[in-house]
């Protein structure tokens, strides 16, 4: 059996999660922060991908970077860059349809701690960010797990939004959902079986470990 | 010397009701806030803190301007440097006792020294939720003091304490404020809790 596509999966992935949790964090943040009208219309946004169908997200990113139109045909020209049906469009589409499972848990997360808890800390001198980094990220842990090993599980599942900006393009953009929908295609079911196997182990261990993290992690008293 | 005269619109269950503050501080002074319920108090301690903008008016201390609504002045509680005691504490459960103080000051003789007047010595590496409702309170009480603040807002400080704690508390926190040359603003709703302090007192409402 070729295995690239489960490593292909697992590298998509890990660079989507790492991606999402550098500038989910701090959007995440400055979300849950007093409401506005520019700040609801942007979580509008990111929360699209949750109802939207995939297919309708990847046609629009087909679209928007294609080399023939606009963004795609100018982004090509300025830095030879070129998203559609490559790796680097796999990231790029897998930010986006992930990030509603990045910021949702932590922005609640934010919320739900206690103003006072951020307002103690300037009291005591500290900045914005020294606050953030020191008390309100630590206080968010099981959120933040939760949101990270979501989002990785939920990029490992994508198959509508990859099919369309990345194709079928073995060792580039074929990975294990579109590997397991190319081999019953193919009637060839074992190997359909094999890649659903593997996904489904791995999904599962990850869910349930968190699952069990969450229960045995030591409360605090603002839970 | 602290001088405010500030107004600030405040959310009450019949509508909007307007508090009024016009008093100064004197320097060294211990002053006990009270009211009613929703009058106002903590809504004060957090604007001279810096933590809510009062919608007109002044707040002056000796030689800074902190507050002028008028010549849109308002420096943020980092610079205002208030030891501030939350009413709910405001603990950071991600902390041990040692850690609140450490994150406040690089001090370490000063540490020791609150963790002794508190009576947290022995708990110095416990976090917030394995202490009792006291024990937290003392720690609110010194990491407000571990800044070395020239101005202290206490908001209820001693209600989780029984009177013998409280009592000697008192007494041990009046010798560091006056070694620290320090302002202080206590809210208390219970009349007899400052019995034995002499001060200064504000009521609102």
């Amino acid at each position: 059996m070729d295995l690239s596509p489960i490593w292909l999966t697992l590298k998509l992935a890990a660079i989507t999660t790492l991606i999402l949790l550098l500038i989910g964090l701090p959007l995440a943040w400055w979300l849950s922060k007093k409401r506005s009208l520019a700040k609801i219309v942007i979580e509008a946004i990111i929360t699209m991908p949750l109802v939207l169908p995939p297919s309708v997200l990847g046609f629009y990113l087909l679209l928007a970077f294609s080399p023939q139109h606009g963004l795609g045909h100018w982004l090509q020209q300025t830095f030879d860059v070129q998203f559609v049906f490559s790796f680097k469009g796999l990231v790029l589409a897998s930010v986006i349809y992930s990030m509603p499972f990045m910021i949702s848990p932590v922005k609640s997360a934010f919320q739900q701690l206690p103003a006072s808890l951020s307002q103690a800390s300037y009291t005591l001198g500290k900045t914005q960010w020294q606050t953030f980094w020191h008390v309100l990220l630590p206080n968010i842990k099981p959120s933040l797990l939760t949101a990270t090993v979501l989002t990785f599980a939920h990029t490992l599942g994508e198959f509508g939004v990859v099919l369309m900006i990345g194709g079928n393009i073995p060792g580039v953009t074929r990975v294990a959902s579109i590997a397991v929908y190319d081999s019953v295609e193919q009637r060839d079911y074992s190997s359909a079986n094999n890649y659903s196997l593997i996904l489904f182990a791995i999904t599962f261990v990850m869910v349930l470990s968190v699952f069990i993290y969450n229960k045995y992690q030591a409360k605090s008293p603002l839970e | 010397m602290i001088a405010v005269d500030i107004e600030k619109k405040l959310k009450a269950y019949n509508g909007l009701q307007v508090l009024r503050i016009k008093k100064t501080f004197l320097p060294r002074g211990i002053t006990r806030i009270t009211g009613p319920s929703g009058a106002g108090k903590t809504t004060l301690l957090k604007m001279i803190a810096g933590l809510i903008s009062p919608d007109s008016g002044t707040i002056k201390t000796n030689d800074t301007n902190w507050f002028d609504a008028s010549q849109k002045i308002n420096l943020p509680p980092q610079q205002r440097r208030v030891g501030f005691v939350f009413q709910d504490y405001a603990l950071f459960p991600n902390m041990t006792v040692k850690q609140h103080l450490e994150y406040a000051t690089d001090d370490a003789e000063w540490i020791n020294r609150l963790l002794t007047i508190g009576g947290l010595e022995t708990f110095a590496n416990h976090k917030p939720d394995h202490l009792s409702g006291g024990q937290q309170q003392r720690l609110a009480i010194m990491r407000a003091l571990a800044i070395k603040p020239k101005l202290l807002l206490m908001d209820e400080p001693f209600s989780a304490l029984d009177m013998r704690m409280k009592s000697a508390l008192i007494a041990d926190l009046q010798v560091l404020f006056a070694e620290l040359g320090a302002t202080t603003l206590i809210v208390s709703h219970n009349p007899q809790e400052l019995d034995g302090v002499s001060g200064d007192e504000l009521e609102i409402g």
